[in-house]
């Protein structure tokens, strides 16, 4: 059966499940790229990040799905853009009031959480067209994912650049950190990184499933 | 050089935290535009004049919510300014000079979404620049993002006729070609004696 797009999609696993992996924000869609490599340079902040992000995604996402019906649609994306930036403000608000330490080292980034284009993308392309439990679960499965991409960079970063993981050190006091890693130039490298290995693996599944086929074909 | 002296801003914008690669602002356009010399030196163009622009409207609304103890509403005020004197450059610009309204052609709206614009005007308000520091200070960073962008461009031209194996053609190597531009630009650290 062909779906029709203009009916609000059914509630299923893949609604969440396609942030994670399929339409991962960050490794698929390459959507957000500047807190992905800004704040990464450790896991903590990439986390703290990954949450903060999280948090506007699901609460911007249902205001938008119910508010969906009121809006004109010429004055959407406006509207949107307030409505997402009222949110981020409640975030650097919380933030500044639970830890200063972590404000002072996410920096402007909560605020520029505004204009990630994955959360202005989620409310125009799902929210204003889904009803809230559907827009909640799938902004919360995007938010996951993008968490999930923080996090591989953030540790892979910190791991390498500094030694430790969420502050605990690894290696022996002997180990020489890389700094490169926690340097700009190594959010770059560490991305490109992870990017190639799944294009990799991408390839891989292509060619085993197409030599499936031909050994299918054959018989 | 003193640190608030208006050259040290601009360079300080300009290359040693360079927008693009020191900072990571306006990735989006930095990787999406910049497949051709030409169109990565008009974005460019764009993004200076909607910088300066921005910066003063972003000065001035400061002032004002200082003034009545609003700034929780800071963010919101920025990027309703911003959205709105994109259109409205947009609209002078279609007026008074349409040879370069066609030149700019769809950059011009899609600025509105550049983190380096949003960005700018909230770096201008957390370090507390007076008015001449912020004009000094967008447009070294309107210039420090057209030289990161020309750069890239310039080398992705290069890199088209080069032969690289197919897993890592697209994102992946751009990515690894901005991190040996940061790289490069690490030098210019030590720049203005800190």
């Amino acid at each position: 059966m062909v779906n029709d797009p203009r009916l609000p999609e059914p509630l299923s696993w893949d609604t969440f499940q396609q942030g994670l992996w399929k339409e991962n924000p960050v490794f698929v869609m390459l959507l957000g790229l500047c807190p992905v490599l800004a704040v990464t340079n450790n896991a903590m902040n990439a986390l703290a990040m990954g949450l903060a992000t999280t948090f506007v995604l699901i609460c911007s996402g249902v205001l938008v799905s119910l508010l969906r019906k009121v809006i004109p649609k010429q004055v959407r994306i406006a509207s949107y853009i307030i409505i997402i930036a009222t949110f981020v403000t409640i975030v650097d608000y919380a933030i500044q009031a639970i830890s200063l330490d972590l404000y002072k080292a996410l920096g402007a980034f909560i605020q520029l959480i505004v204009v990630n284009c994955i959360i202005l993308g989620r409310a125009e392309a799902y929210a204003s067209k889904n009803t809230i439990v559907n827009a909640s679960v799938n902004a919360l499965g995007m938010g996951v994912g993008f968490t999930f991409a923080l996090l591989c960079l953030g540790g892979v970063r910190e791991v390498f650049g500094s030694g430790s993981l969420f502050g605990f050190s690894l290696f022996a006091p002997s180990f020489q950190p890389w700094s490169i890693f926690v340097l700009p130039p190594g959010g770059f490298f560490v991305l490109a990184f992870w990017l190639f290995l799944f294009s990799v693996i991408k390839e891989r599944r292509k060619a085993a499933a197409q030599l499936k086929q031909e050994a299918g074909n054959a018989s | 050089m003193q640190a608030d002296s208006l050259t040290f801003i601009f360079l300080n914008a300009f290359i040693i935290n360079n927008f693009v690669l020191a900072m990571f602002l306006g990735l989006c356009p930095f990787l999406g535009v910049s497949a051709k010399l030409k169109t990565a030196w008009n974005m460019g163009l764009a993004v200076i004049f909607v910088m300066l622009v921005s910066s003063t409207c972003a000065y001035a609304i400061n002032t004002l919510l200082v003034r009545y103890n609003l700034e929780f509403l800071r963010l919101i005020c920025y990027i309703a300014v911003i959205a709105s004197s994109v259109q409205l450059v947009e609209m002078a610009i279609k007026k008074l000079s349409p040879a370069l309204f066609r030149m700019l052609g769809i950059f011009l709206p899609l600025i509105t979404t550049n983190c380096a614009i949003l960005g700018l005007a909230l770096f201008q308000t957390n370090r507390e620049y007076n008015f001449t520091q912020c004009l000094a200070f967008s447009v070294g960073a309107g210039a420090g993002f057209t030289l990161a962008l020309m750069l890239m461009a310039g080398l992705r031209e290069k890199l088209e006729l080069a032969d690289v194996p197919d897993v890592t053609k697209g994102a992946a190597l751009s990515l690894t070609l901005a991190g040996l531009l940061s790289l490069a630009f690490m030098g210019f650290a030590g720049l203005g004696g800190q």
